[in-house]
């Protein structure tokens, strides 16, 4: 009796795991993507944090003014790629460093969120309806685990189009150039500045996109408290996930998983070491960090441009 | 495919250019002055100079990179305008450079299509293949295209950026001393083909070159640069090389160089005992170096770049920590520490010396007191540091070592190549000297410079030092060594006197046969 009882708690558990990562990776997987393209550009975009914290506030304001959350997510979407293109201008101004461009813009993207989204912390906007994927099992937790946000879907295809662009459009091999050597690319005829700006503006979207997802499915509000780094950790999910925009997916899921530790054993009732559980993610990053600066091959995969490797 | 063929066989025609008049300034320095060179079509023509002398300048207009201040370049008879590297291109001129601009992380094939003005948006690979594998039927020599360039040798490499010009139709070539990362085996292979192709009537190819030798078997015509100034031209064939290099070096006066003393009673100085050590990626880059050097003996160690010479420097000059192996002098284990540095008397003249010797920001009497600023007289009581005799110092070896500088107070960045490595030198040989670590000690040097810096290494040679002299210059290695050993893939393979050797045996085992 009591031997099932606890078996029946370990899967809950899993199971809470499982939907846990999907929903808690959606937003890791969009701004890894987002600084996965700007980094093959030969750059780094720290400010993703505030483009994910921006398109949170816009995506709510978006649906509550409109009553669409597409329209939300849209304009995300937009938020973020102004902040990308800010960045991606400023940086190609002479001697502009990268790295604290991006933390000037971490920091500027939240300011700008709370300073407009002060109005939108109690108003009910419409949220973004989940596809039910798990009614047929008849579990109610797995149907529960199983109801997927399309945008999770939408990040799928997202890596694996980029995935086959790196490497079959032009526009993916002359990215990976500018990233991997910039005198190359110029030598080609090729506008290094003019690629990483949009390289950028278009990470900068992708992350928007992610802080529309925070905001209007899960946890599903906009409150200043809404992101607790998702945008930082992302940056070492990139380089874990060594620039591959299909690892970054994977990454992207250990990372959710990590992050849905906590709450999921807390959902079986175990709720010693809450609080250490949800600091699983970081503790995660930090891990992560310390073994990909080890690691010889990330060290080989790195973009030859990145100013953290040369 | 087949149009690709058409293509080839219709422009398979090579055209002549001449530059006229081509002037350039920066601010008041003139760097080329009024420069006319004329290349026939499918000739083989070399552009001499020493470093700074214009050549750079003079291609670097005719690209496009530089807009001429004055000039015209004529491209089968008929004046063209080239604002940019990319209407070259259209013009059907391209270059190789001497740093490769071929990107590490893609593959060869992805190389050569990006590098087309045409690329689809999306490339339909099992399509470009086929043409790729068509193209590469044609050519007199072949590159490995599913390999990321960054694994390619460097004569690979400079393959391949010889077929990209090729395959984007670009029959005016200029290569900017092409054969420096390659092996005088390499290097004559490919020199021979394009010099083939230029008979043909495929290609003209307008050469940089310091090499007299490859200038005369392989070239037709020369023009030489001196100073921004056209200073003679002629049939490469006929002219000897006595003159090419009086008009590269005008009327120079040529410090005399030291002659080799002989020695006597030498005793092993520096020893190396399966030295092995791993690059930034790794891997091993090298592999159980054994080595012995007598005092007052230079050993040249010769092999084409990368393979392990930079690594064993930097192990020897503690800039790399040795996974196993050791090092002794005089028989006592040595660590590479600042205070072994002193008490071993080991001294180092690293490659790149602005970059690995010196501070470039400090003046020059701070960076000539590196070895002995924390000494008497500079320093008393073990803390106190006083800039008198610092200054006074560095007056000294300044005037003895004939470096060019304002004062010893200018930012040794503010100095020219020589002068860094003369002020180098001074730091480094002015003292007793029991070994010496010498890396690509002239790169990038005019002839004076070369001249003297070399004499200051036998010098050091003939008061007793051990010298480890690794150069990529084999000819250098040729004049200064006792001994010579072949680095290739991360061991030294070949070892022998320098009387008993010769060009095409050394030549043989760098290329790792």
């Amino acid at each position: 009796m009591n031997e099932t009882l606890q078996d029946s708690a370990l899967i809950t558990a899993l199971i809470a795991m499982l939907g846990g990562a999907i929903r808690v990776s959606t937003p890791f997987m969009f701004v890894a993507l987002g600084e996965c393209l700007t980094e093959k550009s030969g750059r780094i975009n720290l400010g993703l944090e505030g483009s994910l914290v921006l398109g949170a506030m816009v995506a709510y304001a978006g649906s509550f003014l409109t009553g669409n959350p597409w329209a939300g997510v849209f304009f995300a979407g937009c938020a973020g790629l102004v902040l990308g293109a800010l960045h991606g201008f400023i940086c190609k101004l002479p001697r502009v460093n990268d790295i604290a461009i991006g933390i000037a813009f971490m920091s500027f993207g939240t300011g700008l969120a709370f300073f407009f989204g002060k109005p939108y912390i109690q108003p009910q906007a419409p949220r973004l309806e989940a596809i039910h994927l798990g009614d047929w099992t008849g579990d109610p937790r797995l149907a529960q685990a199983l109801e997927v946000n399309p945008l999770f879907f939408v990040g799928v295809a997202l890596a694996v189009f980029m995935w086959w662009a790196f490497r079959n459009t032009r526009w993916g091999l002359i990215v990976r150039m500018t990233g991997d050597s910039a005198p190359a690319a110029k030598a080609m005829g090729v506008s290094v500045d003019l690629v990483r700006f949009i390289a950028t503006a278009i990470g900068g979207f992708m992350a928007g996109i992610g802080g529309a997802f925070l905001s209007l499915y899960y946890p599903g509000s906009w409150n200043q408290g809404l992101s607790s780094g998702q945008g930082l950790m992302a940056v070492a999910l990139v380089i874990f996930a060594r620039w591959g925009p299909l690892r970054c997916i994977l990454a992207a899921l250990l990372f959710g998983a990590a992050g849905a530790l906590g709450p999921s054993l807390q959902s079986v009732g175990i709720s010693q070491g809450y609080y250490f559980f949800n600091a699983a993610p970081y503790i995660l990053t930090l891990l992560i960090m310390i073994a990909s600066a080890r690691s010889k091959v990330a060290a080989r995969e790195a973009p030859g441009e990145l100013s953290i490797t040369k | 495919m087949s149009a690709l063929a058409v293509e080839t066989a219709s422009l398979k025609k090579a055209p002549s250019l001449s530059a006229i008049g081509m002037t350039k300034t920066f601010g008041s320095f003139t760097a080329l002055g009024d420069v006319s060179i004329d290349v026939a079509a499918g000739s083989f023509h070399a552009l001499l100079g020493e470093n700074g002398a214009g050549k750079s300048t003079l291609v670097k207009c005719i690209m496009g990179f530089y807009s001429a201040d004055k000039g015209q370049v004529m491209l089968d008879g008929r004046e063209v305008i080239i604002r940019s590297p990319r209407d070259a291109r259209a013009h059907g001129i391209g270059m190789v450079y001497q740093h490769f601009t071929l990107v590490p992380c893609l593959t060869a094939a992805e190389n050569l299509v990006i590098s087309r003005a045409d690329t689809p948006s999306v490339i339909n690979w099992p399509k470009e293949r086929r043409l790729l594998d068509s193209f590469m039927e044609t050519m007199p020599f072949r590159v490995p295209l599913d390999t990321q360039v960054a694994s390619l040798s460097a004569g690979e490499k400079q393959k391949l950026e010889i077929l990209k010009l090729l395959y984007l139709d670009q029959r005016f070539m200029i290569l900017d001393e092409p054969t420096s990362v390659l092996t005088p085996g390499e290097a004559d292979e490919m020199l021979g083909l394009l010099h083939g192709m230029c008979d043909r009537g495929e290609i003209t190819v307008l050469m940089i070159s310091h090499k007299f030798r490859e200038v005369k078997t392989f070239c037709d015509r020369f023009s030489v640069l001196r100073r921004g100034r056209l200073t003679g031209e002629g049939d490469a064939k006929s002219a000897p090389v006595e003159d090419m290099s009086r008009m590269m070096i005008g009327d120079t006066e040529v410090r005399e160089r030291a002659a080799r003393s002989e020695q006597v009673d030498r005793k092993d100085v520096l020893e190396l005992a399966g030295l092995c050590a791993e690059d930034d990626a790794g891997l091993p880059a090298i592999q159980g170096v054994n080595l012995k050097i007598k005092g007052g003996e230079i050993v040249g160690i010769a092999g084409v770049s990368g393979n392990g010479q930079s690594a064993l420097v930097e192990v020897l000059a503690g800039q790399r920590p040795l996974t196993d192996g050791e090092i002794t002098i005089h028989g006592e284990i040595f660590t590479p520490k600042r205070g072994n540095f002193d008490r071993f008397k080991v001294y180092g003249l690293p490659e790149e010396p602005l970059k690995n010797a010196t501070v470039p920001r400090m003046s020059v009497a701070e960076n000539i007191a590196f070895r002995t600023f924390d000494k008497p007289p500079i320093t008393s009581l073990g803390w106190w540091m006083s800039k008198g005799p610092m200054r006074s110092q560095a007056e000294e070896l300044i005037a003895r070592y004939r470096v060019k500088t304002t004062s010893p107070d200018a930012p040794i960045e503010t100095l020219s190549g020589g002068n860094v490595q003369r002020a180098v030198l001074a730091r480094e040989l002015s003292g007793d000297v029991d070994v010496l670590i010498v890396a690509n000690p002239c790169f990038g040097l005019d002839f004076a410079s070369v001249a003297d810096i070399r004499s200051q290494i036998m010098e050091a040679r003939n008061r007793g030092a051990a010298v480890l002299l690794v150069s990529e210059d084999l000819d250098e290695i040729l004049e200064l060594a006792d001994r010579v050993a072949v680095m290739s893939g991360g061991t030294i393979s070949y070892v022998a006197p320098i009387e008993e050797t010769d060009r095409n045996t050394i030549g043989q085992h760098m290329a790792g046969h």
